[in-house]
């Protein structure tokens, strides 16, 4: 139950912040290509779907 | 060819949604217009427990953000989801269980934490089996929301949805998360977390509260109602669909900015800062994203209360999600933090976003629902005006207080001593306090001026229950049974659903797994102790009376708090702190080091009369204290409760607990006959007295061993 000092010590605790900035820019990436490679028309039809009832 | 389906949307389910909005609006409000004439005039808190800043601010703050903008958010995804899904809700059962359930929350919520039930959390002050409903009846939404989506008439789903998916895993992560407690008996529990990893906890859940309850949903219904109102499609959807992903990634991230030189590590506390600063981009987009949405259509503004609220409210949510990166910078939270720059911060977004998003989805939605137009738009443009103003006589007063109060305590004499006492701040800001009240009230009125004008609105209209809509089914119909599965297998919205938990995990993740696990993280102090069965017991009343509404316990490493507070507060120094109490709020001075400060006399005194001790103060009177029995049948359980949590009590303590707590009690009770107090030792006061004595004292005791066993 007790939820402190599992471990005593971390090994490469930059590993950390690597991976969160790697993530991040990975992330950014995909999500940039995704949007940007989608077809524009289809992005206008999505955007008046509220208007249209 | 396709054959067109007809059926009905449930305006019952938003029209309940929709009343349950403005009457918690009002009560939320009313609650906090109580407590902040409180600040200034704590006699208007009738001498009741129930009604003291520390209970009131709770109910104020879960009012607001669970009854009013919770109510508001599911009237606007029950009516938009429906429609942009071109479906009736999947069952009308489960939106009335939702209903229900949400509303009886509220109730059992705004009951306990007058009674004093509470965790002592920020924004998660209700007890265990109010957990559990909430999640019980969260979950219902969420079947219900899914079953809508599956079953819809549209192909895509729109942006709103996204937001409302990504509300609605985030919301169930975090309150799991953070709800994470060992029951006690039926209304007490302690946090499972303690210290340090609760601090962390709380504050990844109270800043991505904020983010997943009172920001996502309701851009998704900005996404919905403002394209509504103003008539044309939303600016840019590609910037929406970035908005969407880059504010759920970063977001989840930072919560240590709530913490910033305190003893959190280092390393998180600059993650924090560092995610909260990139927050901005996607915020902005989104604002610029709402307001472009209206280019050339200003002249609609001018006539529109609908549009008009939502300009303010896309606007404030521009100005607090500057002033958020801005508030997480290192240097800047040194002066807003603790004082009242953070009360105007919170309030930019809860009374100009929530709020005003919230008052134009009403307007909207009324004439719609009842099938007329509004009352009167001059009673509209009033609210307008009232609540405009309202904010700005609400905002100013309390940065000008953060500015004074942080100016203040930081002042030093040429000879090198504090300049001012903290009571000569409090005293030096309340005028400013006053102002803030009557900001607060405009608003209210405003507020009331909405009601008058709905009810109006609803009086010369006849409400649609079911409202006929036509469509044709998504899929061609090949055979009953491959349409069925076609439906049951769009992956879409749970593709939606599983990518964004990752990306909220994710951030989680990162953050905790190194404090959690790690032991270098969390310096272990030799000299630290459990507490006392009667600390223990005194500490519980400490929680219940909401004291850390108004105290923190957290000294920060800065010239001023040391010279005024004493030595700086360690993480080693709270391991045993189930829930941690460090607060956010410096309305009263600091206590992390008042054990041993004053003599227990002058402890009775002041709970019995703060202005008798320290003249000109605002703290409340609480005289029941000196009545109230401690019950100590509680005694036992609780100290198993520690143990379980891992408080290194000897085995069996339990049952000689109540015995050390008597000893204990007659020790103070006779320091106080030596000045002349007469009182029981089982009173609650003596247990208060034994907590506040104590606290911080630990690493006092020796200050030359002060052994510190940790890494500097």
């Amino acid at each position: 139950m007790k939820f402190i000092n599992y471990i005593t010590k971390i090994a490469g605790i930059d590993i950390y912040g690597l991976v969160s900035l790697l993530l991040f820019v990975l992330f950014f990436t995909v999500m940039l290509v995704w949007v940007l490679k989608s077809n524009k028309k289809k992005l206008a039809e999505i955007s008046r779907i509220p208007l249209e009832q | 060819m396709q054959t067109t389906e007809t059926f009905y949307y449930d305006n019952k389910i938003v029209r309940a949604f929709g009343i349950a909005t403005v009457v918690f609006g009002i009560v939320g409000m009313l609650a906090g217009l109580w407590a902040a004439i409180q600040i200034y005039y704590p006699q208007i808190s009738l001498g009741l427990a129930a009604t003291t800043f520390g209970r009131l601010r709770p109910l104020h703050t879960n009012a607001i953000i669970f009854a009013f903008v919770g109510n508001a958010t599911f009237a606007g995804v029950y009516y938009s989801l429906q429609r942009l899904c071109k479906t009736r809700m999947w069952s009308d059962k489960l939106s009335w269980i939702n209903f229900w359930g949400w509303q009886l929350i509220i109730a059992a919520a705004a009951i306990t934490l007058l009674a004093g039930f509470t965790t002592g959390k920020e924004y998660a002050e209700l007890e265990w089996p109010i957990d559990i409903a909430i999640a019980l009846i969260w979950v219902v939404f969420g079947v219900n929301m899914f079953g809508t989506i599956l079953v819809r008439r549209e192909k895509h789903l729109y942006v709103a949805i996204w937001f409302y998916i990504a509300t609605f895993v985030t919301v169930a992560l975090l309150h799991i998360v953070n709800s994470f407690e060992i029951p006690v008996s039926f209304m007490k529990s302690y946090s499972w977390y303690a210290g340090v990893q609760d601090a962390l906890v709380q504050w990844w859940y109270g800043h991505n509260a904020v983010a997943f309850f009172l920001t996502t949903p309701v851009l998704g219904l900005m996404y919905y109602f403002l394209p509504k109102a103003a008539n044309r499609p939303v600016y840019s959807y590609r910037l929406s669909i970035i908005h969407f992903w880059a504010l759920i990634f970063i977001y989840i991230w930072a919560g240590p900015h709530h913490l910033l030189y305190t003893s959190l590590p280092d390393w998180a506390q600059s993650l924090g800062v560092v995610f909260s600063v990139m927050l901005i981009a996607p915020s902005w987009g989104g604002m610029l994203n709402g307001l472009f949405t209206l280019r050339g259509a200003w002249d609609k503004v001018r006539e529109d209360p609908v549009l008009k609220f939502m300009v303010v409210a896309i606007t404030c949510y521009g100005m607090a999600t500057f002033e958020g990166p801005l508030l997480s910078l290192k240097s800047v939270n040194a002066i807003s933090h603790f004082t009242d720059w953070t009360i105007a911060h919170v309030h930019i977004g809860g009374l100009g976003w929530n709020g005003f998003m919230a008052f134009a989805i009403m307007y909207y939605l009324v004439p719609k629902m009842w099938g007329t137009s509004l009352y009167s738009t001059k009673l509209a443009n009033n609210h307008f005006w009232l609540g405009t103003v309202g904010i700005v006589i609400y905002a100013i007063p309390m940065y000008w207080a953060g500015f004074e109060q942080s100016l203040m305590w930081k002042s030093f004499t040429p000879e090198g001593q504090l300049k001012y006492q903290f009571i000569e701040t409090v005293n030096s800001i309340m005028p400013l306090y006053i102002l803030r009240s009557i900001g607060g009230a405009l608003y209210l009125t405003g507020a009331l001026i909405m009601v008058y004008n709905l009810a109006k609105t609803i009086g010369k209209g006849v409400f649609i229950p079911e409202e006929e809509a036509h469509a044709a089914p998504l899929l061609k119909e090949e055979s009953h049974a491959r349409e069925y599965w076609h439906r049951v297998i769009e992956r879409k919205p749970l593709t939606m659903l599983v990518l964004s938990l990752i990306v909220v995990a994710v951030g989680g993740a990162i953050e905790f797994i190194p404090t959690f696990l790690v032991k270098s993280n969390i310096p272990t102090i030799a000299s630290v102790k459990p507490y006392t069965p009667l600390e223990l017991q005194g500490r519980d009343i400490y929680v219940r009376e909401g004291c850390y509404t108004c105290h923190s316990q957290m000294v920060r490493p800065f010239r001023d708090e040391v010279a005024r507070y004493g030595e700086y507060s360690k993480a080693g120094e709270f391991v045993y702190d189930h829930p941690f109490q460090w607060g956010s709020k410096r309305t009263g001075p600091d206590l992390a080091r008042e054990g041993g400060k004053y003599p227990d006399s002058w402890h009775y005194n002041h709970m019995y009369d703060p202005r008798s001790m320290s003249p000109g103060s605002i703290m409340p009177q609480y005289t029941w204290l000196l009545d109230n029995a401690l019950d100590t049948s509680s005694t036992p359980g609780k100290i198993r409760a520690m143990q379980t949590l891992g408080v290194p009590y000897p085995q069996g303590y339990d049952q000689q607990a109540n015995k050390d707590l008597m000893d204990q009690a007659k020790g103070i009770q006779k320091k106080l006959k030596a000045d002349k107090i007469e009182t029981p030792a089982n009173a609650e006061i003596i247990a208060l007295i034994a907590y506040l004595q104590r606290i911080g004292t630990d690493i006092k005791a020796d200050t030359a061993k002060n052994s510190l066993t940790s890494n500097p």
